[in-house]
């Protein structure tokens, strides 16, 4: 049960109002960047207040949420903030994507495929993904006007000038529905091509104050070369643990002499697969005592 | 005053708003999609679902346009009471409540500008009755087609090209809502 003390959802109603009224602008305008009034919240800047107030602008009793920092939903930001939608909206929550009817997310797309009915609510550090090329705000609006988006291009092919390859591998930028290249959080690139899905993606930038969205089924196109074409990127190992070949996976460091594992990055696809009898190279060997 | 004017605002605000809220959201992601929006109840003529849009997304801040048979006195004081939004003129609007007729010609509404597409105004179209027929819409938040029974094409088509400007329309007929945002292509049937 939510706590009395708050209104539902943590924000009053004149801020949900100002948040809600520029979800919808970002739904209207795929890809474009609507400033909002981001208000101070009960976390630091950099810990999602941006998706936090996003989300809680979005809440109704009904849901259940479901809240990923990297793929984990184990870590302290997404413990968190599950907590503090427990305690001010009173929702049920769940740590299993196909349960979930909004999920909030750090850096990360899950792996199972989203449906309809989910809403993607990503927390975003640094919105606009022209800004580490031009700092002045007067400047990137004007670009994002007039779409000039040489200078990405440019960025991308000194990448290939310098490393033979396009080296970002995350943040990699997007153009949605043809229109506005779009910064699509700090996802691993390997994330890009599930950008298109049926549901509605929302992202949130507290610090920044913007507010951006793609509809369902919108056209989002990775920037590339013809002769140097995107590539979805992830490390060339299957899981460590359930032993899948198609996933994200992290890389741990096990001791001292430099061993290594990597694991999937989405803990709950990962959980699920080896409760399915997967197995990986480094999995407990239980069934084989039995 | 008139009885009505103290009537028909949430009775939870929170929750009710809440869930109008994703009800709009999901006409405006989902162009074509009909959805019930339920909540708030305002003087006729304004239909129940134009009445828990405005009490959803107006407040002080919002300048509201009342064109046609919707300027009466009845709905500029139950707007007064429960939303508190200034009653503006065309070029002012923000938000925009009228019978399709009532607010035509639609380029006298502010469309944004280059910088700032989002300074625009949304349109609440009332309408006898919704279906998806008629026009075919398609663009994002459409997987191949949809098909929503418009009072025009030729409006929404030359508002099309104003992309990423223009205005964003909902229709509104009972409790029922649809919506077609800017970004929508659409063909006479």
């Amino acid at each position: 049960m939510s706590d009395p003390a708050y209104n539902f959802a943590y924000l009053d109603e004149q801020t949900k109002r100002m948040i809600r009224r520029a979800i919808l602008k970002g739904i209207a305008i795929p890809g474009y960047q609507v400033p909002f009034a981001s208000r101070e919240m009960p976390m630091p800047y950099g810990w999602g207040t941006g998706g936090v107030q996003v989300s809680a602008a979005c809440l109704v009793p009904e849901d259940t949420m479901k809240v990923i920092d990297q793929g984990a939903d184990d870590t302290t930001n997404a413990v968190s903030i599950r907590k503090f939608f427990e305690n001010t909206a009173g929702v049920a929550t769940t740590e299993k994507t196909r349960e979930a009817t909004v999920i909030q997310t750090r850096h990360r797309i899950p792996e199972e495929p989203l449906t309809e009915d989910q809403i993607l609510v990503y927390q975003v550090p640094i919105p606009e993904p022209l800004r580490f090329l031009e700092p002045r705000e007067t400047e990137t609006r004007k670009m994002h006007a007039l779409e000039e988006y040489g200078l990405m291009h440019v960025k991308l092919y000194e990448d290939i000038a310098q490393h033979g390859n396009i080296a970002t591998a995350y943040a990699y930028p997007v153009q949605v529905e043809g229109r506005y290249v779009m910064d699509p959080s700090p996802i691993p690139k390997f994330d890009n091509p599930k950008l298109e899905m049926a549901a509605i993606q929302l992202f949130g930038a507290g610090r920044e104050q913007r507010i951006y969205a793609i509809p369902p089924y919108s056209k989002v196109v990775s920037l590339d070369f013809e002769d140097y074409p995107f590539e979805a990127s992830k490390a060339d190992h299957p899981c460590d643990l359930c032993g899948a070949e198609h996933t994200y996976l992290d890389e741990v460091i096990i001791d001292d002499a430099g061993g290594r594992m990597f694991v999937c990055s989405d803990t709950d696809y990962c959980g699920e697969r080896q409760a399915d009898g997967h197995r990986g190279r480094l999995s407990p060997k239980l069934e084989a005592a039995q | 005053m008139p009885q009505d004017t103290l009537t028909g605002g949430f009775t939870e605000a929170p929750q009710q708003s809440a869930r109008a809220f994703r009800s709009l959201m999901n006409a405006l992601a989902r162009p074509g999609t009909i959805e019930e929006i339920t909540g708030g109840t305002g003087p006729a003529p304004l239909s129940a679902a134009a009445a828990t849009t405005l009490l959803t997304l107006c407040d002080g801040e919002m300048p509201i346009h009342l064109a046609g048979g919707h300027d009466t006195d009845a709905i500029r004081q139950w707007i007064a009471f429960h939303i508190g939004a200034p009653i503006c003129a065309r070029n002012q609007a923000m938000f925009a409540v009228g019978t399709w007729q009532a607010l035509t010609p639609i380029t006298d509404f502010p469309i944004g500008t280059p910088e700032y597409p989002d300074r625009s105004t949304t349109l609440i179209v009332e309408m006898d009755t919704l279906s998806n027929t008629g026009a075919t819409l398609t663009g994002p938040g459409i997987l191949t087609t949809a098909q929503l029974s418009l009072p025009e094409t030729a409006a929404f088509q030359q508002n099309r090209l104003l992309f990423p400007m223009g205005v964003d329309c909902y229709f509104t007929a009972g409790t029922r809502i649809a919506a077609l945002p800017r970004s929508t292509k659409v063909e006479a049937h």
